[in-house]
């Protein structure tokens, strides 16, 4: 009934062999297209960030046709398009000691041993080539006086494999895929759709035939429909309101899918960013982050008493407590997101905190300063002192900044297989809205690199078998299922409009945000959690009976955007939190209260819980089906993250 | 503090607007222009009123959503700054701020402070890119790119395409967006082999859609929050008098401007 609900055993066809050779092979086995039938086969791709434009323009270029979705005014303006401090790539070119493998180990480490090997390798395999393909679309990377491209170390990594352009990576990469998708909206091979924001996903005879989508500008609703469905539609870091996604970034795609029948895999499986500038009211809208390059020079530290309400200038050296290189002198400030976010909320809890609202550490260059001069800190980072001042109106470089960790990033989202293929056959997941590649805890610079492996590398061969592989019939928009998604999308937008009460969807979204990261933010307990899924039912209830929504449904109308998007929020949360509650260990960005090892660090159990977590819709209020994907290691042998 | 808003209200693009003043809070000078905006609408919707609608995304002054014209300068009055990351200490109590869409023919009026700026996309599919399909490049590192270069080129592809130039301009015209993305490709030799056709292509483009021509005024550059320079405007008519001339006889194929939102449905 336009759904997917027997759940099987998952089968995540990862190819057995050696790992070096599982992604030749694969592909190899993988059907192919005839060239002259490629036209008569249609996609639908929604999303046209890194993930999105970067499937669209190959598939493009493959010769399909193609039919891409955004939900802003323009595909360049993608979420991608704010990512700062680069991508990874196992090139090698630094002659320091990097290689495929290399990558590859550290990234599943750095997961907390939560992701697949063969995906990992293949991601690592893949980034090179990525590299490649953006210096020829003219991505103008940081380039070393000599013309050969410059790297830095990223993240705490030991060899220097990120590219960077300037700060803004992510929009030179974006651009480039957005040029490359342009290039074929002018051949006519892609038909870009923006303004238009999917709603619900069409499935017919269990396969994924098509998407219900409104026109942001009419309000109509169209059944639009295609031989397979590409959902490249971002994370969902805004579940907690304040985070450092854009505005618009939001669930309701992939949500809207789950309830159709995708899994939802590790949804607790969260990052926390630990430089963003600190909170300063209850109007604020998001949070900024500050790149992670500045633990490279800075050293973090507050007061060692408690209420000390001097400014930083004035509280004496043997005064101030270096927490991190106290605690980790190996690392110091230079510890996983994970371990430095943690450590600064515990510092804060005990009333160290500093700033008008106690919410934030001292992020200190002055060393860095008198070291080395203020121009050479002005030239490493001049655009995010720039940054900083311009919001807070402090100078950093004469004052300490102050910063506190925020939400930035999801590592769960829909399950897919190898071939990034959800449960839903014909329905595939690309970038950030997947939960594939990063486990528990994503290295920086490693999303990039992801989105546009899935997009450049994988799906123009994962989508072609597929199709050559797969009986398909022809359907039309007049077809039942379709008919009934789309008439129930139009009682879904009717709804949000005649409740009419008192409170607005930022209210709401504000209100869950806050019990998100009081309950199952930077960490977690059973008892909390089980608090925040009652709070969470409350507020659903209360939102359907008290939302207001002023306007109409026939224009661009854009609380009414929000509502749809705070309603599927308003489930997700609580997914999120049943899922924290039912791993009973602390793993990367997931740290359980209760399970940590008597210093404070996350204590894995690889015996219970070396799986990943696929949750299957039931039903409105009803319980989610747990199904397990057991992980296996064969090449990287779990062990205990130690940066002490 | 206490800040007035004079807004633009038009509910559609075939309906008459207004100015209409709303008092607001401003509760902290760490609040943005949007946020301001925000609060506003917050009260509006409490009264059952329609909230403003203004465009927005990242909210760090780089997807090139946001924009509106703020006492008659795009982006307001802070230089190299997005109405985004225009926070309110710039303002001071009492202050009255008339808030504008970008007026451009080539940018109908959605919404408010909404405007349409499909053009820009279309300029872009004329030419603003490298022919490479996935699969085709040479290795990183084969091409050497002098550090001068591929510093030059990244000055001029930091543009976010956000309109503020075209409407800075007593012309209307998009010569600088155009002309960032000319330069970009032009400069590196990735883009070279496409310089002729780009330029003659995106140019025409850019005329197709009803932008006004350059008259060297600089209002654009003024208010770019990025800051792109004249100079690659400079390098756009250069480029395009030489292609034209190499590309003389060649069809040059515009692409037809689209309006309405129908997306070939009916
Ligand atoms: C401030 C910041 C800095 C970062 N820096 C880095 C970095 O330096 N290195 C790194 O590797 N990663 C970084 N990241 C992470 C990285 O930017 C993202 O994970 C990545 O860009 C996500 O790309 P995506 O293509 O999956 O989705 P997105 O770029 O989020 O794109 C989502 C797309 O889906 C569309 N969409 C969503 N929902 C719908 C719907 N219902 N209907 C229609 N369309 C829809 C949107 O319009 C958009 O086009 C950073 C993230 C942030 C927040
Ligand atoms: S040139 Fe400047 S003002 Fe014009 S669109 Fe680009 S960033 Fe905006
Ligand atoms: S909202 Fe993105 S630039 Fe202002």
């Amino acid at each position: 009934m336009g759904k997917v609900t027997a759940m099987m055993n998952l089968d995540a066809r990862i190819p057995t062999g050696p790992i070096e050779e599982a992604w030749d092979s694969a592909r190899f086995e993988m059907k192919l297209v005839n060239p002259a039938n490629k036209r008569r086969h249609s996609l639908i791709v929604v999303g046209s960030g890194l993930a999105g434009a970067s499937a669209s323009a190959t598939l493009g270029e493959l010769g399909y046709n193609v039919k891409c979705f955004c939900f802003q005014d323009s595909p360049r303006r993608a979420h991608s398009i704010a990512a700062q401090g680069g991508i990874n790539a196992a090139k090698n070119y630094q002659n320091d000691g990097d290689s495929i493998y290399r990558l590859f180990y550290d990234t599943v480490k750095g997961g907390d041993f939560r992701a697949r090997e063969g995906n990992v390798y293949r991601l690592a395999q893949n980034s090179v080539h990525i590299i490649d393909q953006c210096v020829a679309q003219g991505v103008p990377f940081a380039r070393e006086y000599g013309g050969s491209l410059d790297n830095r170390s990223f993240g705490g990594a030991q060899v220097s494999r990120t590219f960077y352009a300037r700060g803004q990576t992510g929009q030179q990469l974006l651009l480039g895929a957005y040029q490359a998708l342009e290039r074929q909206v002018d051949t006519g091979q892609v038909t870009m759709i923006p303004r238009t924001e999917m709603l619900d996903l069409v499935v017919i005879d269990g396969q994924a035939r098509g998407i219900v989508a409104r026109n942001l500008i009419t309000g109509k609703l169209t059944v639009h429909l295609a031989e397979a469905v590409i959902l490249a539609t971002g994370g969902y870091g805004n579940v907690y309101y304040l985070s450092t996604n854009a505005k618009g970034s939001n669930a309701t795609a992939i949500w809207r899918a789950h309830r159709r029948g995708a899994l939802f895999a590790n949804p607790c499986f969260t990052q926390i960013h630990p430089t963003c500038i600190p909170v300063s009211g209850d109007y604020q809208s998001k949070l900024t982050l500050m790149s992670e390059s500045l633990r490279n020079d800075g050293r973090i530290w507050v007061p060692k008493q408690k209420g000390d309400k001097r400014p930083p200038n004035e509280i004496p050296e043997d005064e101030r407590d270096y927490y991190l290189e106290r605690r980790y002198p190996s690392f110091g400030n230079l510890v996983p997101r994970d371990v430095a976010s943690r450590n600064a909320k515990a510092i804060c809890d005990e009333g160290r905190g500093v700033g008008e609202t106690g919410l934030g550490v001292y992020l200190d260059l002055s060393d860095a300063i008198a070291r080395l001069g203020v121009e050479t800190i002005r030239e490493r980072y001049g655009n995010l002192f720039d940054m900083y001042q311009r919001i807070t109106d402090e100078d950093p470089y004469k004052v300490p900044m102050r910063i506190y960790p925020a939400i930035h990033y999801t590592m769960g989202g829909l399950w897919v297989d190898y071939q990034l293929q959800s449960n839903v056959p014909g329905l595939f997941v690309l970038g950030e809205a997947n939960f594939s590649d990063h486990g528990a805890n994503r290295l920086g610079a490693s999303a990039l690199m992801q989105g546009l492996s899935d997009g450049y590398f994988i799906i123009p061969y994962t989508v072609g078998n597929y199709l050559a592989s797969t009986k398909l019939s022809k359907v039309t928009a007049s077809h039942p299922e379709a008919q009934a998604a789309l008439a129930s999308t139009q009682q879904g937008v009717a709804k949000l409009l005649a409740i009419r009460g008192k409170r607005t969807v930022d209210s709401f979204h504000r209100e869950l945000g806050k019990i998100m990261w009081d309950d199952c933010g930077m960490s977690r307990n059973a008892a909390g959690l089980k608090e925040a899924i009652g709070k969470i039912r409350a507020l659903r209830e209360e939102f359907w009976q008290n939302l207001n929504v002023t306007g109409s449904g026939d224009d661009l109308n854009q609380s009414l955007e929000k509502a749809g998007r705070v309603a599927d929020f308003l489930e997700l949360g609580e997914l999120l939190c049943i899922d924290a509650l039912e791993r009973n260990e602390s793993c990367g960005g997931h740290f359980r209260e209760e399970y940590q090892t008597p210093d404070g660090e996350a204590q894995r159990d690889d015996e219970h819980f070396s799986y990943v977590a696929a949750w299957g819709y039931t039903g409105a209020g009803k319980p989610w089906d747990l199904t397990k994907e057991p992980l296996e290691f064969a090449y990287v042998h779990p062990s205990q993250r130690s940066y002490k | 503090m206490k800040v007035k808003l004079t807004i633009w209200r038009q509910k559609n693009p075939d309906s008459k607007g207004q100015f209409i003043t709303y008092p607001v809070d401003v509760v902290n000078g760490e609040m943005s222009m949007l946020e301001c905006l925000d609060v506003l609408n917050e009260t509006l919707m409490g009264r059952g009123e329609e909230p403003v609608a203004f465009e927005h995304d990242c909210r760090e002054g780089i997807c090139g959503s946001c924009g509106f014209m703020i006492n008659g300068i795009a982006h307001g009055p802070l230089p190299a700054t997005t109405v985004c990351q225009l926070t309110m200490r710039h303002f001071k109590d009492g202050d009255e701020l008339v808030l504008e869409p970008w007026r451009s023919r080539s940018f109908p009026l959605v919404k408010d402070l909404v405007v349409d700026r499909r053009s820009f996309d279309r300029i872009i599919q004329a030419g603003g890119y490298v022919s490479v399909s996935t699969g085709n490049a040479p290795d990183g590192n084969a091409i050497p790119v002098g550090k001068e270069i591929a510093d030059r080129a990244m000055d001029a592809a930091a543009c976010i395409g956000c309109g503020a130039c075209v409407a800075a301009c007593p012309n209307g015209s998009a010569a600088l967006f155009t002309g960032a993305k000319i330069a970009h490709l032009g400069i590196l030799p990735q883009g070279k082999p496409e310089q002729d056709r780009r330029a003659v292509r995106m140019v025409a483009q850019m005329n197709v859609e009803g932008f006004g021509s350059c008259t060297n005024i600089g209002e654009c550059t003024g208010v770019c929050p990025k800051e792109i320079p004249l100079e690659e405007i400079a390098r756009m008519n250069r480029d395009y008098l030489l292609g034209a001339w190499r590309e003389r006889g060649n069809v040059v194929t515009a692409i037809a401007p689209v309006t309405d939102w129908n997306f070939g449905e009916k």
